[in-house]
């Protein structure tokens, strides 16, 4: 692939989702997206192997959901937006989701937003 | 002809839907921020929109990577939104205005903008919230909508040199439609925020008042700022500040501030709630 489709910055903690990433990840977006539809959700809920087999998923974005390690399912190619999604199964919001990202307990990460308005 | 009143800016993120339905308004947390709307509902009721162009940003509700628009224009008599995966409640849908759409898409197509029209597309919070906040009662003075999506899911996003270029294609759309409407645009979404990664929770502050001051000033000036350095300045997700960009190039080049109010954090953001006024 063309070095010009590397849209990676220098950016710590950051990981850009460009054309790599979104082809790296490719089903396990796709799976999320089909958490749109509650049919979806209750299909997944109810046998979570079969459903990363339906979409195709590999062994990297299989062991990432298992663990429902958010770090692990963005280097698999997860994009935040369908990854949400996944999260909302588990009643995840994106406080906790930071926290589980940063090593922090939620109030540890809420008042680390908190002091960004100091 | 049609006339834009002005533009509008807000926050859009799904936790302000959750505190309107749970009625924390005024709770210590979130009164900063909603403090900030009434002076924006005033400000609608003196000059009743008859439509509304809501600029946002698609969350994977409606677009997949299969196919992922820069910009996408809704083209429909009425929009309806889902629940994306999360349970948000359906809303009765919004009533769109087709024939604008239509003659918005015709110009900007004409002036070389090459747009995806829609004539579905659910829309989500990036849309619904806005709508909540600025018309909660959905009264007799509910304006049609038109929905626009710009991509900020996946790089290559648009620079904010095209999206500022955008808005003004939009603009000079709007003021040659025949028929004597008046035209709000909302540009919404950022401020700065990063949900994913290890920076994750990444707010900044001082970018947030410079983009908020030099929207109004000097819009041109933002257009230096490279898509890295806005990630980098604002968050990976501080990036729908393009949407601002849209909505601004819409306007005069000289706009007056009816209202401004900023308030950090909400959620994981700095949310920017703006009147901007056309002078012309």
């Amino acid at each position: 692939m063309p070095d010009s489709l590397d849209h990676h910055a220098d950016i710590p903690g950051t990981t850009l989702f460009d054309g790599r990433m979104a082809m790296k990840g490719y089903a396990l977006n796709k799976m999320c997206f089909s958490f749109n539809n509650a049919s979806a959700r209750e299909e997944y809920k109810s046998d979570p192997e079969a459903y990363f087999d339906k979409y195709g998923l590999n062994d990297e974005q299989k062991t990432a959901c298992r663990g429902k390690n958010v770090l692990a399912m963005i280097a698999a190619g997860g994009n935040v937006y369908y990854l949400a999604k996944f999260a909302g199964i588990y009643g995840l919001n994106m406080q906790d989701i930071g926290a589980q990202q940063t090593g922090m307990s939620v109030e540890q990460f809420k008042e680390k937003l908190q002091r960004a308005g100091d | 002809m049609a006339v834009i009143v002005g533009g509008i800016t807000t926050s859009h993120i799904p936790a302000i839907g959750n505190a309107i339905a749970r009625g924390q308004q005024d709770e210590p947390y979130w009164k900063s921020f909603f403090t900030g709307y009434p002076p924006v509902r005033e400000w609608l009721d003196i000059h009743k929109p008859d439509v509304a162009i809501v600029i946002y940003n698609d969350h994977g509700l409606n677009f997949f990577l299969d196919k992922m628009p820069t910009f996408a224009i809704g083209a429909a008599l009425e929009y309806h939104n889902a629940d994306e995966g999360w349970g948000l409640p359906v809303m009765a849908p919004y009533a769109g205005d087709a024939a604008l759409s239509w003659h918005i898409i015709e110009q900007m197509v004409d002036d070389e903008f090459d747009i995806t029209s829609c004539q579905e597309i659910l829309v989500d919070h990036g849309f619904t919230v806005p709508m909540q906040l600025l018309w909660p009662d959905r009264g007799p003075d509910m304006p049609r909508v038109i929905p626009v999506s710009a991509n900020t899911v996946q790089h290559p996003i648009p620079t904010l040199k095209r999206c500022l270029d955008f808005g003004k294609s939009l603009g000079r759309a709007i003021a040659s439609y025949p028929e004597n409407i008046k035209v709000v645009v909302l540009g919404t979404g950022g401020l700065s925020h990063q949900l994913d990664g290890e920076r994750a929770g990444y707010i900044n502050k001082e970018f947030d008042r410079m983009c908020m001051e030099k929207i109004v000033s000097d819009p041109e000036a933002l257009t230096s700022i490279s898509r890295h350095e806005l990630i980098r300045q604002a968050g990976s997700q501080g990036s729908e500040f393009i949407m601002w960009m849209m909505m601004r190039g819409a306007l005069s080049e000289r706009v007056n501030v009816v209202h401004q109010n900023y308030s950090i954090p909400i959620s994981n953001t700095g949310a920017g709630t703006m009147i901007l006024e056309n002078t012309q």
